[in-house]
């Protein structure tokens, strides 16, 4: 007998609310199967089972919140026996914790002159589901946000008796998705500040065999199959880390593990505020085509709902690219229980000296912040090194 | 297909990639990336919508005069001149 639990989807997470079972008792799931949608701070998650099995029973009803670890299914495992149902006085799980017995968080202003509509991905993807124009709901988050709540209550539209009735409060969102997700990732940021000394380091690369081999290699693509200039560093970072694999995996319970599979969690801002790092699975077995698939698949579900609960928990590293808009460097903050983050800046011409020769070429900085319990500025220069060594070599991504 | 023909489709893109936004009041020469948020995810996704639509392949070498709206109607008329 397998216990399904709520689990945590990244270290800023406390619990998450039942969107939607996609399984019912007596249905057969096996490993990897999707068996459920929960809505996190951040997003709506598909979440996945780790047993083959049949579905015993369901704990939790849709639209409840309750806290990591809480039980939510059983799941009887294959070549167990019927087994006697439990009595349903048996406590199954704690009891959520009350929504309204939040203390009410610090509200994020949003300018009122604001033309967007801001909403969370999934309920943007519910809404357009059920043909819901999002204008016409009513948002109950901060700034007039709309979350899945706002659009489920909004369908099927109610009679105008049940219109003009106040909503009950314990009804009501103690808070938004900007709110929560805010809150989720000071939770994060803080513990990761509060316990992992970071060690900082940076090195310049010059970037233009890259950038040449990009450009030729896209002349020779349709455009839908372009490569974007992030690809091929996410490629070099896989292949540096097959050589310092110590900064690929985590701290955990006072020890270094080093993972042995490179998942490389990529933050995607989304449009409606806020971030997230789901992670490119299996990177290292990926060339430059399949990196751009992926992280287009990823990018794409990340903004419109859709992400795997695999690709919220199994990141054994992180890379931020914040050259989009102009940053040079960035010093980023470790995702625990991760040793590592590799950050990007924005690639500029500068004036650069060569075989005695000063020429101006594209430079990239990057940075890396790493764990100085798990790792040491020996391993660390090793990395940027390998790093640079490999955009010297595109050929080789 | 004339200027007028070709603007409203270009916001529809544009709504499709940037949901929240109102592409239709954005000012000729505004800079759309900046003004809608697209990094560059989005506007490969946005030049392989114009190239679906409208059959133009835009190269990635004219990607940096296609920055406002008015730049972008003379460059697909010009391209389908």
């Amino acid at each position: 007998m397998a216990e399904f639990r709520m689990p945590s989807l990244g270290s800023d997470m406390e619990a998450g609310t039942l969107l939607e079972w996609r399984v019912k008792p007596g249905d057969r799931v096996r490993r990897r199967d999707v068996i459920a949608v929960v809505e996190t701070e951040k997003a709506a998650i598909e979440i996945e089972v780790y047993a083959d099995g049949i579905v015993e029973r369901l704990l939790v009803q849709p639209g409840e919140k309750v806290p990591v670890g809480t039980v939510m299914a059983i799941i009887r495992t294959e070549a167990e026996p019927d087994t006697p149902r439990p009595t349903a006085s048996e406590p199954v799980s704690p009891p959520a914790p009350a929504k309204a017995a939040t203390p009410e968080p610090m509200e994020i202003q949003f300018p009122a002159a604001d033309r967007r509509i801001k909403a969370s991905p999934y309920a943007r993807r519910l809404a357009a589901h059920r043909g819901i124009d999002l204008g016409a709901v009513q948002g109950t988050g901060p700034g007039g946000a709309i979350s899945a709540a706002d659009i489920q209550r909004a369908v099927p539209s109610a009679p105008a008796e049940e219109k003009s009735r106040p909503v009950p409060a314990e009804d009501k969102p103690a808070e938004g998705p900007h709110t929560a997700m805010r809150r989720a990732i000071a939770a994060a940021m803080a513990r990761s500040k509060r316990e992992i000394p970071h060690a900082y380091f940076q090195t310049r690369i010059d970037m233009q065999r890259t950038l040449d081999w990009l450009a030729a290699e896209n002349l020779k693509r349709p455009i839908q199959n372009r490569i974007l200039p992030v690809v091929p560093l996410i490629r070099a970072v896989s292949l540096a880390l097959e050589e310092v694999p110590e900064l690929n995996g985590f701290w955990v319970e006072g020890r270094h593990r080093i993972a042995e599979a490179i998942h490389i969690g990529f933050v995607i801002n989304l449009r409606q505020g806020g971030l997230i790092a789901p992670a490119l699975l299996n990177t290292a077995q990926k060339g430059v085509d399949e990196l751009m698939a992926g992280l287009r698949d990823l990018i794409t579900r990340a903004r419109s709902g859709g992400l795997r609960s695999s690709e919220m928990t199994e990141a054994t590293i992180t890379i931020t690219n914040l050259g989009e808009r102009g940053v040079e460097t960035v010093f980023g903050i470790i995702y625990p229980p991760q040793v590592a983050l590799v950050g990007f800046g924005k690639i500029t011409d500068q004036p650069w000296c060569e075989n005695g020769m000063l020429g101006i070429r594209p430079i990239l900085t990057a940075t890396l912040s790493a764990d100085h319990r798990a790792v040491d500025g020996h391993r660390c220069a090793l990395f940027l090194d390998a790093l640079n060594r490999r955009l010297q070599e595109p050929s080789t991504l | 297909m004339n200027i007028d023909e070709i603007k409203p489709v270009i916001f529809g893109i544009l709504r499709g990639i940037a949901p929240e936004s109102d592409p239709s009041t954005l000012d000729p020469d505004e800079n759309i990336r900046q003004a809608l948020d697209i990094d560059s995810f989005d506007a490969l996704n946005f030049f392989v919508r114009i190239n679906d639509t409208f059959g133009i392949s835009v190269p990635e070498s004219d990607y940096g005069q296609l920055n406002t709206m008015s730049e972008i109607l003379g460059y697909l008329s010009n391209r389908m001149e």
